[in-house]
């Protein structure tokens, strides 16, 4: 698979960690009053869809930058990148 | 029919005539007590027991494709039960133990061979976790022994014992552990529930669930809408798709995992041997060929095929440990879905929703379970409460905190 790395082009996928949904940027407010439910459903349940899924690579061996990207579980299609950092701005996050 | 070394010489002798097909292929009924959704192994082997061992006879197993055409037919065939924590070990050891009496039971030849598994450590706090492993192991039961350097070179002089990133210093065998003919297990386990009333349906996939007020009643499939008293799912490879039927999120991520086969060569490999630090196995089949794989390809996958970093990683951990296959030919390769579950441990357990069960997240290492996962379904479903090996199995434990985690490795499916 080739990852078509916003900043530096298309890359190797060998060249990146992967570490699984994109949902695990929005880490729950441990202060909610039901932080050990969410915190359970963050960290251990997913939706793991057959089909379209965004999901969080690692640029190890690059630059190091994280990247949100849009891949199809059925084909290994690649068909958006972005840089986590823009998506978790977009999501109201500082960084 | 009774199969035997005298019905093969009595048919040999009149033409081959007389053999029927070993099970039926009926139309599905209106109802039934248990559906069991997924004709692969564990299914198969579920129906199997529910209906031989536990006496529930009104049961259809539906199976989508063929029989057979998942998990069961793609993995590389291995049994052992070398496990170390409690809420696993007793478990593989019961499965280990069914396996040991299988053929006899289901009068089919599955071609077990005890043919001993080994895993390979190389250094001395290596060593400590595999004495500990074996203790463990002999506490369940299971057999276990410790080989040092010396006795590894006696009975496996062509490894890389010198090797400069890990030099072999011993291993630890499991001399009841093997392979099985693994499509043999799919076909004696659906023969064998066939011969004792059970309903298999091929071809038949299940597009719903009928859930009304928490209950589950019934199942839509391509063949029709089908009512049941309990309905049992076991497509571990599939568990997201058809849970998520049922609106469940589940503690699993689908990976696939690749497997390979050389050519066919002359019998050089006497058992299974495990480069765990190189992420290599390898045993070598009856037709002589190479069986042999390494880790998943570690991003969420339902496709049945794999990527080349993985194949290069496997070739190299293969080369590292046992250098005399780097003239040997690579034959075919392919992929399976894995459920990989959030520590490495399965799935036996009743959902949320009434009549409604969950087998699954068997990671990479299902098919060594197969018999026991069958019987402790069956278990389930009959009694509505765990085998006494399987109680740790639960869908509720990352919420209790009660892990099975035999790796260590936390949250991170793809790293168990």
């Amino acid at each position: 698979m080739i990852i078509n790395h916003p900043l530096l082009g298309p890359r190797d996928a060998a060249e990146f960690v992967y570490l699984g949904d994109e949902s695990l940027i929005e880490r729950p407010d441990p202060n909610a009053p039901d932080a050990a439910d969410r915190f359970y459903e963050y960290g251990y349940l997913r939706d793991n869809p057959a089909g379209e899924h965004k999901e969080l690579w690692y640029h190890e061996q690059g630059d190091r930058s994280w990247l949100v990207v849009t891949r199809n579980t059925i084909t290994h299609q690649i068909t958006h990148v972005e840089l986590a950092r823009d998506v978790a701005r977009a999501k109201g996050r500082d960084r | 029919m009774r199969y035997s070394g005298f019905k093969v010489f009595l048919e040999g002798l009149t033409g081959n005539r007389g053999w029927k097909p070993a099970w039926r292929d009926p139309e599905p009924k209106s109802d039934y007590d248990v559906i069991i959704i997924g004709g692969g192994g564990h299914g198969l082997s579920t129906a199997y027991y529910l209906s031989k061992v536990y006496g529930v006879r009104n049961v259809a197993v539906l199976e989508k494709g063929w029989l057979g055409s998942g998990n069961i037919g793609r993995n590389t065939t291995i049994i052992r039960s070398n496990y170390m924590l409690p809420g696993n070990e007793p478990f593989y050891e019961f499965s280990l133990k069914l396996w040991e009496g299988l053929e006899q039971d289901f009068n089919y030849n599955a071609m077990i061979s005890q043919r001993s598994i080994l895993n390979l450590f190389h250094s001395d706090p290596q060593r400590d976790a595999f004495v500990r492993r074996a203790n463990a192991m002999m506490l369940a039961g299971a057999d276990a022994e410790l080989a040092d350097e010396a006795q590894l070179r006696r009975e496996l002089p062509f490894l890389d014992f010198d090797n400069a990133r890990f030099p072999i210093k011993g291993g630890l065998f499991q001399r009841r552990g093997g392979t099985v003919r693994h499509d043999a297990v799919a076909w004696g386990y659906a023969r064998g529930a066939d011969a004792e009333g059970v309903d298999i349906i091929q071809n038949c996939e299940v597009t719903g669930f009928q859930i009304e007020n928490g209950i589950c009643k019934g199942v839509q499939t391509t063949k029709g809408a089908i009512n049941a008293k309990k309905i049992a799912v076991c497509v571990a490879g599939s568990s997201g798709r058809v849970m998520a039927m049922a609106g469940m999120r589940l503690p699993i991520e689908s990976h696939v995992l690749q497997a390979f086969v050389s050519e066919g060569l002359k019998p050089v490999l006497p058992g299974v041997i495990t480069f765990g630090a190189g992420h290599f196995y390898v045993s070598q089949s009856d037709k002589g060929g190479l069986v042999f794989g390494g880790d998943i390809d570690a991003y969420n996958s339902y496709a049945q095929r794999g990527n080349l970093p993985v194949v290069e990683d496997v070739a190299e951990g293969g080369m590292a440990i046992m250098p005399m296959i780097g003239r040997a030919r690579l034959l075919r390769s392919w992929g399976g879905i894995m459920d990989m579950s959030m520590d490495g441990s399965p799935f036996i357990d009743k959902t949320h929703i009434g009549g409604l069960y969950f087998n699954g997240g068997w990671c990479y290492g299902g098919f060594k379970a197969t018999p026991a996962s069958g019987y402790c379904y069956a278990h389930l479903l009959a009694k509505d409460e765990p085998h006494p090996v399987a109680t740790e199995m639960r869908l509720d434990r990352f919420k209790r905190g009660h892990l099975i985690d035999e790796k260590g490795q936390g949250n991170q499916p793809n790293l168990h």
